[in-house]
């Protein structure tokens, strides 16, 4: 079967690289591009199963949504993909999937943009040339074949794999194969977790919390809220615990839970504590340990610390809710961290009540470094002599003394399957092009282990195939098509549980719902070893004192670019990061009195101020000889003596000249090492000369005594000592110039509530925004000038009262206000904007002419401008995802929220055809859907049982700028705070 | 009156003579000689190595403009530092600006006709020209900085089949038609003054091309008593109109601001407060383009000192007048207690060093360098007044610069500040603004008589001439 010549250099000669050779290879790609994009088949040939309709119910204008699910992270999240004639054009939560609720992240919003990338793969390419898939499969068979029985052995190296069927394919393909070996590694990983777990259980567990169920939480710099598995759910969960909404009458009746948070960085969940504490990396394990010893957990005092106070409320107030408590230690945590919160949650009685632990949904649940270093350590003997990556770009995200890159030059054959060449792709002799999970079939586990299919919404658009495919393919020679593979081994998980219905009911019903019935895990019994204790670090006092003026580098996953996987997609490298509200890029960040110390000064303005960033000083970072140039930034809120940096920025260009628009910041892992993932102490600062622009959408940080977010604590809720904005606002009303607009009942008044009570700031709202109204991505350049183009933006602010509660960050979503005395209305000379019958603030693209009077008009400032012809009239690939209702807006007209009228509309009409009223809550706001807290309401303000209007009653409602009597249709719920009545401020 | 008139004029000449024909213009001018001066300037006077020097160098600027126009249209304002809060920088700034110079010009021709200052008749030409011409430059400005310039004419009530009307309640609607009406105005009282001066040139002409085109601008003008009768009698009519228009137009354009809801631009001291201070940028103006004209074209006679005097106690009453807006909107910003309103006024004096330092140096050229003009000596020493003049015209554009940027960078929202910065397309577009008044201003000097020799000859003692507005 096999004929060709042996592989002829194993080395890629590094002068294959050059600029003509990219060049040609990117003509190639647009080209292909183009042909894609013409090529497009409405719909696979496979028979899939809508959502709501039955198939082959695809009408025009119409759209209809389909189940699947992504994974990513290490868990797999159920989404709804809206289509439309065959196109997907936009994602949502699966509210059947326990991990979605409905809800999505911005990664799961913007992986719609990746499936219409430009640059993605488009062919299988040995050494940059155009290659078969047949001439790659048997040349990659054939050298697995002829390696065995030889010194060397093919390796496999994956990300984290939770798909039961591509598990099954690797098991076989390791079975086919003897001497192979499978390795996993992603540099956002558990390994000190699973760690801990080995010393507490001797096995590896993953934890599922019960939020719902925990009024206290400890968390030891986990930010659950954002990151990690099961983090919407979680959110929703915890949320769900905050949320205040007793009417006027009963404020008495209100509860929240209480979140105490020890961290180093500034985490989504520390910025909704009730009392936060920002401490040095190395001193969490001590404050933890203090905790566990005042709850009997640890034998030892510890009565020197600053934090005294604090450390005995917290600890006090879990012992007052045992079993409905909850400790939760992060990622990043050292092993000891990890032991001290299973003891805490043993000894507490929340296991088995806030939480219980199940068997890993982590298929090879190694410890990932220790994994990769295994490899290398082969690929340097090289006993390597074939490595099949699967995803990932170990190249640029592996430890850096591993010099991974190096060794992967010396395999003699080595194969990337990815979405796009990347770092990795370009140092292997072969690139397989990845399939979109939009375009494959596939399954994936989600953290509590519930299985859901992936199922493709449309062919795929280039020569691409799944992993499950490959391995398949590579292992067995099989050429079996994926929805075959997944099929099989469902069916013979149906045929184990088989239920009284047909597989074609199963398989069926499953891929309707999203979620395959019955598959969360099992709890399973895990008792903490005896003698766990001596696992902890001896004398932590001693190694703090001496090293008190170190400074550490604190490593951390990008919010918006991950660990770089997402550095090429426009919309999240755009997406202002939540707490610096940077975009495109990172950099060194640190506390103000960090800063003073190291000498940092303040930048001075990029071209637009404050909403276009700053020109920062650039330093030297240097670890153990390890040098990277950063720019610096300053983070309020951050534990002094610290440095954090985000990982998955500064990715390689892969052009020879000219600018790649994702090189953007710097890239940190040159500074991260196998033995300090996390945290590496002795870090030193050095200034350097000359400065880089960095890109911000919000530089300050105070609110100027102006109050725009209102914070109470709860005693003054329950106590109603809250001003009454309610009376001021009906005030306002009775003054103007010009005849109210009047809207009797038959007729809907659309209005909008957020409570920024529960907004975790994940900016999930504002991709979902930028994906159902078209919204262009402007470049760094233009962000820079303050002309970013998000119609709903969230704004941060720093508490002026930050020390009272430790809480001191708040996060309030800005959509468009569709005031009923709209000071845009009236300047606009040509009625480009204008009221409609149901309340809105309509914008007319095509009527505008740019006079930009509204926007200066504005006092929210949500409008946006298209100064130059910001929006993708030519990328056809690129156009495949326009939302058809959406105008796709040109140069010189401005825009701006339209409470997704398209969205109204649809509804309006479907209910006139159907002829019944709208219901409440039918429509849904693309942020409100992708919203995993509920912070967001939209609805009538004319229906009195409509969940807006109930709201609107509520004691702690408010309107931003209300005192302008512009009258604000989106109005906001007050932030309520639950601190510790002994813990003032 | 007349006695009240000459009065006034003796005193500020020092003259206790009550009884004595005030002596408008020294040197002992007949009729004809007064003709023959001006007409002479525009017929027998060859185009000089000064004049096409400065010719070209407007032409140069012409062409800056030009270019800066032609980029903007290929690729859209966003080649201006303008950005979301600062969404308008230098565009605006140039038309309020252009605009409040272009005031001068029918303050002096009709208020002070209708006030009977008669020594307006050596400056009310230039002035009027100035007019048109900074009106022309403003009125570009408003169109330029359309996102979609190409749709200007929606904003003009026009029938058209969508049966949309411009939405009227919109301040820049207002200023379509203030600023439309100021402009047709001024050019027909600009060019109907003209016409007795016009049938003059067309009678002195030598040659046929320049006798050809002054009889086709001449209207049939023959210089008789109906003609003259009737000529007033519009004349007065259109000055009638004029006055008003001086104050509303600006009125108007500050209502660009003051209707808004911004701090600091909502405010009601805005309409006279701007009127100020556009009359006072014109007169300055007037200034500095009199004294090289007068220079140039030996007018010392004609414009001679005492008007430059006169003017200069002008510059300094509208200098006060400006100031005192200041001084109100800083105290009226304090008196509110507004927060938003009160940091945007603390911001501009005391904030981001760039925004006060321009705070500051306009507060230094509109308010401290007048003071200069109280003394009679430097009233009258023509170097002073250009420089004067030439820092309140600096100091008037900052002015309008620094309410407009001001304001948008500190408005409600902290979260939304910004920073207005303006790249070299803002200056070029600017710049080159100029390029188009001093090469329409110098046209004018070359080919039309730059004072009224009708009004002039009224002026002569023993004149029983015309006396318009009487």
């Amino acid at each position: 079967m096999m004929h060709e010549d042996a592989p002829s250099s194993p080395f890629p000669a590094n002068d294959e690289y050059d600029r003509r050779r990219f060049l040609r290879l990117m003509a190639a790609s647009l080209a292909m591009a183009g042909v894609g994009g013409c090529s497009v088949q409405p719909a696979p040939p496979e028979q899939i199963i809508p959502y709501v309709h039955q198939p082959g119910e695809v009408t025009p204008g119409k759209p209809s949504f389909y189940a699947t699910s992504m994974t990513f992270g290490g868990s797999s999240v159920g989404l709804l993909v809206e289509s439309r004639t065959g196109r997907p054009i936009k994602i949502e939560g699966n509210p059947n999937h326990p991990a979605s609720l409905g809800a999505t992240d911005p990664f799961h919003q913007a992986s719609i943009l990746t499936l219409y990338d430009p640059e993605r793969a488009k062919t299988v390419t040995r050494l940059g040339m155009t290659r078969t898939w047949d001439e790659a499969l048997s040349e990659i068979t054939r050298a697995i074949r002829d390696q065995q029985g030889a010194a060397g052995s093919a390796r496999l190296l994956s990300e984290t794999i939770v798909s039961p069927t591509l598990g099954v394919q690797i098991q076989a393909f390791l079975k086919a194969v003897p001497g192979t070996k499978w390795h996993v590694y992603e540099p956002i990983h558990r390994d000190l977790a699973r760690r801990a777990q080995q010393l507490a259980f001797g096995r590896a567990v993953d934890i599922v919390y019960n939020f719902s169920k925990a009024d206290v939480v400890l968390s030891l710099e986990s930010d659950f809220l954002q990151c990690g598995l099961g983090n919407l759910r979680y959110a929703s969960d915890f949320m769900n615990r905050r949320r205040v909404r007793t009417g006027l009458r009963d404020t008495a009746s209100a509860r929240m839970n209480r979140l105490y948070v020890i961290e180093t960085g500034v985490s989504a969940t520390g910025v909704k504590a009730d009392h936060r504490l920002a401490v040095r990396a190395r001193e969490v394990e001590r404050l933890a340990r203090s905790i566990a010893a005042r709850l009997g957990v640890v034998k030892e005092s510890q009565q020197d610390l600053h934090y005294d106070k604090w450390v005995s409320a917290a600890a006090k107030d879990l012992q007052m809710h045992q079993g409905r408590s909850l400790v939760v230690a992060g990622e990043r945590q050292s092993k000891e961290v990890h032991l001290l919160a299973y003891a805490l949650n043993e000894s507490l009685g929340n296991v088995g009540r806030t939480l219980h632990y199940i068997d890993p949904v982590d298929l090879q649940p190694a410890e990932r470094t220790g994994s990769l270093v295994e490899l290398v350590a082969d690929m340097k003997q090289g006993c390597v002599s074939v490595l099949i990556m699967l995803g990932g770009n170990p190249a640029y995200t592996a430890p850096a003394d591993l010099n991974f890159a190096e060794y992967l030059q010396k395999v003699p054959l080595s194969v990337h399957h990815s979405l796009a060449l990347n770092e990795t792709s370009y140092r292997s002799h072969w690139h397989l092009p990845e399939s979109h999970y939009l375009e494959a079939w596939g399954d994936g586990r989600a953290y509590d282990g519930t299985a859901s299919l992936v199922q493709p919404l449309i062919e795929p658009l280039y020569s691409s195939r799944s992993a499950i495919e490959v391995v398949a393919a590579i292992g067995q020679a099989l050429s079996t098509p994926g929805r075959e593979l997944v099929r099989d081994y469902w069916r013979q998980y149906w045929q184990e549980h088989r239920r009284g219905e047909s597989f074609r009911q199963f398989w069926e019903r499953s891929l309707h719902d999203g979620v395959i019935a019955g598959t969360a895990s099992k709890p399973s019994e895990v008792k903490l070893k005896d003698g766990w204790q001596r696992h902890l670090s001896k004398s932590l006092s001693e190694q703090h004192e001496d090293r008190a003026s170190e400074l550490d580098l604190v490593f951390q996953p990008d919010p918006t670019v991950w660990d770089g996987s997402w550095a090429t997609n426009a919309w999240l490298q755009e997406l202002p990061k939540p707490l610096t509200k940077i975009c495109w890029g990172n950099a060194a960040m640190m506390s103000p009195d960090t800063a003073r110390r190291l000498g940092i000064a303040a930048g001075a303005y990029a071209h637009g101020g404050e909403r276009g960033g700053y020109h920062m000083p650039l330093v030297e970072l240097a670890v153990n000889g390890r040098t990277v140039h950063a720019p610096t930034w300053i983070l309020p809120g951050l534990a002094d003596q610290t440095v954090v940096v985000y990982l998955g920025n500064g990715r390689e260009s892969p052009l020879a000249k000219g600018e790649w628009p994702w090189a953007v910041g710097f890239n940190a892992y040159p500074l991260r090492t196998t033995d300090r993932p996390w945290v590496a102490a002795g870090l030193r600062v050095s200034q350097l000369d000359g400065s880089e622009v960095i890109a911000c959408t919000q530089c300050l940080y105070s609110m100027k005594d102006r109050e725009p977010v209102k914070s109470y604590t709860l005693s003054q809720y329950r106590q109603k000592d809250l001003p009454a904005h309610h009376s001021e606002m009906e005030r306002a009303l009775e003054e103007s110039l010009y005849e109210p607009f009047q809207y009797p009942p038959p007729q809907h008044k659309w209005g909008m509530i957020i409570d920024v009570s529960t907004c975790v700031g994940c900016h999930a709202c504002v991709v979902a925004c930028q994906a159902e109204n078209n919204i262009p991505v402007v470049g760094k350049r233009e962000v820079a000038f303050g002309r970013s183009m998000h119609w709903l933006r969230i704004d941060r602010y720093l508490s002026e009262s930050a020390d009272q509660y430790g809480a001191c960050y708040h996060f309030q979503p800005v959509p468009c206000m569709h005031c009923e005395h709209a000071p845009c209305e009236y300047v606009c000379p040509v009625a480009a904007t204008v009221h409609s019958a149901d309340g809105l603030n309509d914008m007319i693209y095509n009527r505008c002419v740019g006079t930009r009077f509204c926007s200066n008009n504005c006092p929210y400032k949500v409008r946006r401008f298209n100064f130059f012809a910001y929006a993708d009239f030519d990328t056809p690939v690129r156009r495949l995802q326009y939302n058809p209702e959406v105008t796709v807006r040109s140069r010189g007209v401005m825009e701006k929220c339209t409470y997704c009228v398209q969205r109204i509309r649809r509804a309006e009409v479907d209910s006139q055809i159907r002829r019944r009223p709208l219901r409440d809550a039918e429509i849904l706001t693309a942020c409100q859907a992708a919203c995993p807290v509920d912070a967001i309401v939209f609805g009538d303000l004319n229906n009195q049982h409509s969940k807006v209007a109930r709201w609107k009653q509520q004691p702690h409602h408010y309107g931003l700028l209300a005192e302008l009597n512009t009258q604000p249709r989106t109005t906001y719920l007050a932030e309520l705070r639950n601190p510790n009545p002994e813990l003032p401020g | 009156m007349e006695n009240g008139q000459l009065k006034v004029w003796r005193e500020q000449e020092k003259v206790p003579d009550l009884l004595a024909v005030p002596e408008y213009i020294p040197g002992g001018y007949t009729a004809s000689t007064v003709s023959e001066k001006i007409s002479g300037l525009v017929l027998k006077r060859p185009t000089g190595v000064g004049w096409l020097g400065g010719f070209g160098l407007s032409c140069l600027l012409l062409a800056i403009f030009g270019m800066a126009v032609l980029w903007l249209l290929v690729f859209g304002v966003g080649i201006w530092g303008i950005q979301i809060p600062n969404c308008w920088g230098f565009d605006i700034t140039n038309f309020v600006w252009w605009i409040g110079i272009g005031h001068a010009g029918t303050l002096i021709s009709a208020f002070l006709l209708l006030m009977h200052q008669r020594w307006r008749t050596s400056i009310n030409r230039i002035a009027e020209a100035m007019t048109i011409f900074a009106v022309m430059c403003a009125g570009l400005f408003p169109l330029l900085h359309l996102g979609r310039p190409w749709f200007f004419y929606w904003l003009l009530p026009y029938p058209n089949t969508m049966a949309l009307w411009p939405q009227f309640r919109s301040p820049l609607v207002f200023d379509v038609f203030a600023v439309g009406t100021y402009f047709t105005v001024s050019l027909l009282f600009w060019y109907m003054g003209m016409i007795p001066d016009l049938a003059t040139l067309r009678d002195r002409a030598t040659s046929r091309l320049p006798r050809i085109a002054f009889a086709a601008l001449a209207l049939g003008w023959r210089n008789s008593a109906r003609h003259w009768h009737r000529y007033e009698q519009a004349y007065l009519l259109l000055a009638g109109l004029g006055t008003p228009l001086v104050i509303s137009v600006h009125s108007v354009v500050s209502s660009d601001f003051a209707s808004s809801i911004e701090p600091a631009w909502h405010e009601t001291v805005f309409p006279p407060y701007f009127v100020a201070g556009a009359i006072f940028s014109g007169f300055a103006m007037v200034i500095l383009l009199c004294i090289p004209i007068r220079h140039f074209y030996r007018l010392q006679e004609f414009i001679t000192i005492d008007h430059l005097d006169v003017m200069g106690k002008l510059l300094l009453a509208t200098s006060f007048l400006t100031s005192y807006g200041y001084l109100s909107e800083q105290f009226v910003s304090w008196y509110g207690g507004e927060t938003a309103e009160r940091y945007v006024y603390w911001w501009r004096l005391f904030g981001f060093e760039q925004y006060a330092s321009i705070t500051w140096f306009l507060f230094f050229c509109n308010t401290i360098v007048p003071q200069l003009l109280w003394s009679r000596r430097m009233r009258r020493r023509v170097s002073v007044l250009a420089v004067v003049s030439l820092l309140v015209l600096v100091g008037m554009w900052f002015e309008r610069y620094m309410i407009i940027t001001t304001t948008l960078s500190r408005d409600y929202l902290p979260s939304s500040w910004g920073f207005f910065k303006p790249t070299i397309w803002d200056i070029l577009t600017f710049v080159g603004s100029l390029g188009i008044f001093f090469t329409a201003f110098l046209l004018f000097a070359r080919v039309l008589p730059v004072m009224s020799m009708a009004e002039t000859r009224a002026l002569l003692p023993g004149a029983h001439g015309p006396e318009v507005g009487r």
